[in-house]
């Protein structure tokens, strides 16, 4: 990865008694589509306005390029941001809207209208540079607001939920619009989003928080496959979780005795840094095979000891999505499991009923163990 | 409440019924008969003749009232102005005040609303009379300074009845009309527009004249409309605060309804009043119509 452009050290922000962001430690680097990732209230907003200058830390401190912002007004910063709700301003028209930070940077007319054009072209809204904002609908707004934040050229661009207030169909496109875009430009994005599929589809990496706190930062695949803890494996999709005791700890292989499932759950690797205590299973819904029960004896997929890994239960519930279905299943200890299915033919799902008896199972590679 | 009003004829007439004769009784009937007079002439020493005549408009705007027009609009302009210079900082204060504060602030803006006027007349020409409290402020200094250098008798600042008091007195029971809807065309812009063009690298002034007035526009002209007109139209400021040359419009009106007794010449100028501040209001509706964007 190239060097790094933004440095947080140690920053905490409290409002009164509040504690926003407490204590975030982060780097990112240029180039990258960097998410921030958590549920509403985590301070995920906090962090991007303090990037942008309209917040100061309360401690701690932001560099850029090696340069301690943390107390340089928004305007004397080499970031812009996109607003959630765009901040387009309505009394003057497009064109003048994308000049508008040129214009305060004494840009000459000639090169300023050059870059104007450039930059509605880039977002292709060339064309449309004399119409007011009431003439434009929310995608082309938006559009208009990436326009104005990136003719300035800045190091970093921030976007603060840039797709929340599209619709389905729109964010979709959005999404793979702002990653062309970013690859055309070669600015590093920060994106703040509420959404995990957004940030799973965009960002290079994420960060996910929680409470004002830093919880995982890693590359979408790592967050989803590896989370660090069960409120990121629980944040970041969908996931089953079951507490247990590890019985067996070795270089090659482990075991997790849970009291929800009547067998053990085999791991192909061993479990670093476990202090014993408690520690959890997590399996995601899609991970799990199900399979029709003709008799007592277990399937085994082959890669697990006989005993291990493959439970019976009852589908209890069954969604159809289209492209996949979700089952949950009772199993013996009354706990419900959930399991996910692909439609790979169009008579797939009709396998299973609601009331059937199944068997549930998954490879020894499948389950996450989690500390924390 | 499936039906509505236009369903609903008979609660709708009820509703709005007594209201409308009411306005129709007191108000559209005398003004019609004021109008009526404005036509006519004095016919012995308490009947009118409405005789259809022009001749009181024509005196009406005779340069003796004309240039009495002119000043009392010279001096609502005055008045407005200095109103808006001082209640746009105030409504953006406001605006960026905790929500707490606001309520406050919002109160004490109100308070001389609830207080009348002419106890706050009377105030005020305790505060400006030449033994009040600004000259007994500024003797106190003066005598202070004193100590150090001769400067001989304190000779008291003449405050009150001059066209100063008036525009002062004028400021101040009129601020109100400017700060309200001021500040409510102000508390409405999105502050992330402020953020937007901070963010952009403009610095507060920029800010303040390029984003936060041209969207301000619409609360602006209100704010000059509703300051104007009554401001137009004082009578009790200028003539407790005013001195000889300071009268304006309305004090002249009454001069005709009272002691000079000439009511149709009085009911002409009234109309003159009124058709001025028609044309006030249809300028202000016509630069609304023009900037229809700014209003949201």
């Amino acid at each position: 990865m190239s060097k790094p452009i933004i440095t947080f050290e140690n920053v905490s922000k409290r409002f009164g008694k509040m504690t926003a962001v407490d204590d975030v430690s982060l780097t990112i680097h240029e180039g990258e589509f960097f998410s921030l990732l958590g549920p509403s209230g985590c301070g995920k907003t906090t962090l991007l306005r303090m990037l942008a200058g309209f917040e100061t830390p309360t401690e701690g401190r932001i560099l850029i390029d090696g340069q301690d912002i943390s107390n340089t007004p928004p305007n004397r910063r080499p970031v812009n941001m996109v607003f959630q709700s765009y901040a387009v301003f309505p009394h003057i028209s497009v064109a003048d809207n994308v000049a508008y930070g040129l214009v305060v940077d004494k840009v000459a007319k000639a090169e300023r209208d050059r870059r104007v054009e450039e930059a509605l072209e880039l977002v292709q809204l060339g064309g449309l540079g004399h119409r007011k904002p009431d003439q434009l609908s929310g995608g082309q707004r938006q559009r208009v607001a990436l326009a104005r934040a990136l003719v300035k050229r800045p190091r970093v661009l921030l976007l603060d939920e840039p797709l929340s207030a599209l619709d389905a169909k729109l964010r979709e496109q959005m999404r793979t619009e702002l990653c062309t875009l970013q690859e055309k430009v070669g600015i590093t994005f920060i994106m703040v989003t509420h959404d995990q599929d957004e940030a799973l589809a965009l960002a290079t990496r994420c960060a996910v928080m929680s409470r004002g706190v830093l919880q995982q930062v890693a590359t979408p695949n790592d967050l989803y496959e590896f989370p660090a803890s069960r409120f990121v494996a629980d944040f970041i999709g969908s996931v089953n979780l079951f507490e247990g005791v590890l019985a067996v700890d070795e270089p090659s292989h482990a075991v997790i005795r849970s009291p929800d499932l009547p067998v053990d759950i085999f791991l192909d690797h061993g479990v670093t840094g476990a202090r014993g205590g408690a520690v959890w299973a997590a399996i995601r819904p899609e991970k799990i095979e199900l399979h029709k029960k003709d008799g007592d004896a277990a399937p085994n997929l082959g890669d697990a000891p006989k005993g291990t890994n493959a439970v019976a239960g009852v589908i209890k519930h069954e969604a159809y999505l289209g492209g996949s279905s979700t089952y949950e299943v009772e199993i013996a200890s009354g706990r419900r499991v959930k399991v996910q299915r692909s439609n790979l033919t169009r008579w797939d799902q009709e396998d299973f009923k609601l009331g059937e008896t199944v068997w549930l199972c998954w490879h020894a590679c499948s389950p996450a163990v989690l500390l924390s | 409440m499936e039906q509505s009003w236009k369903q609903a004829k008979a609660v709708f007439a009820a509703a709005l019924g007594p209201p409308l004769v009411w306005l129709a009784l007191f108000f559209l009937a005398p003004l019609a008969i004021v109008w009526a007079y404005s036509f006519g002439h004095n016919d012995g020493l308490t009947e009118i003749a409405i005789s259809g005549t022009f001749g009181n408009y024509a005196r009406a705007i005779e340069p003796l009232y004309l240039k009495i027009f002119l000043k009392s609009a010279w001096v609502a302009a005055l008045t407005t102005g200095l109103c808006l210079a001082v209640g746009f900082p105030v409504a953006l204060a406001i605006t960026f005040a905790s929500d707490k504060a606001k309520t406050w602030l919002l109160l004490l803006i109100m308070l001389p609303f609830w207080t009348n006027l002419l106890i706050r007349t009377y105030a005020l020409i305790a505060v400006l009379r030449t033994e009040g409290y600004v000259n007994q402020g500024f003797e106190w200094l003066w005598n202070l300074a004193s100590v150090f250098a001769p400067l001989g008798d304190f000779q008291p600042l003449q405050l009150l009845h001059n066209n100063f008091a008036v525009i002062l007195g004028l400021v101040y029971v009129h601020l109100p009309f400017m700060v309200l809807p001021l500040y409510s065309a102000l508390d409405r812009l999105d502050k992330s527009l402020l953020e937007a063009s901070l963010d952009l690298g403009a610095g507060h002034l920029r800010t303040l004249f390029k984003v936060v007035v041209p969207l301000a526009l619409p609360g602006i002209a209100s704010g000059i409309l509703i300051t104007f007109i009554p401001a137009l139209g004082a009578y009790l400021t200028p003539d407790l605060l005013g001195g000889p040359d300071s009268q304006m419009i309305a004090n002249v009106i009454e001069r005709q309804f009272k002691r000079a007794n000439d009511w149709p010449f009085g009911a002409a100028m009234s109309f003159v009043l009124m058709y001025l501040t028609f044309i006030a209001i249809a300028i202000q509706a016509l630069l609304a119509k023009k900037t229809p964007e700014a209003r949201g």
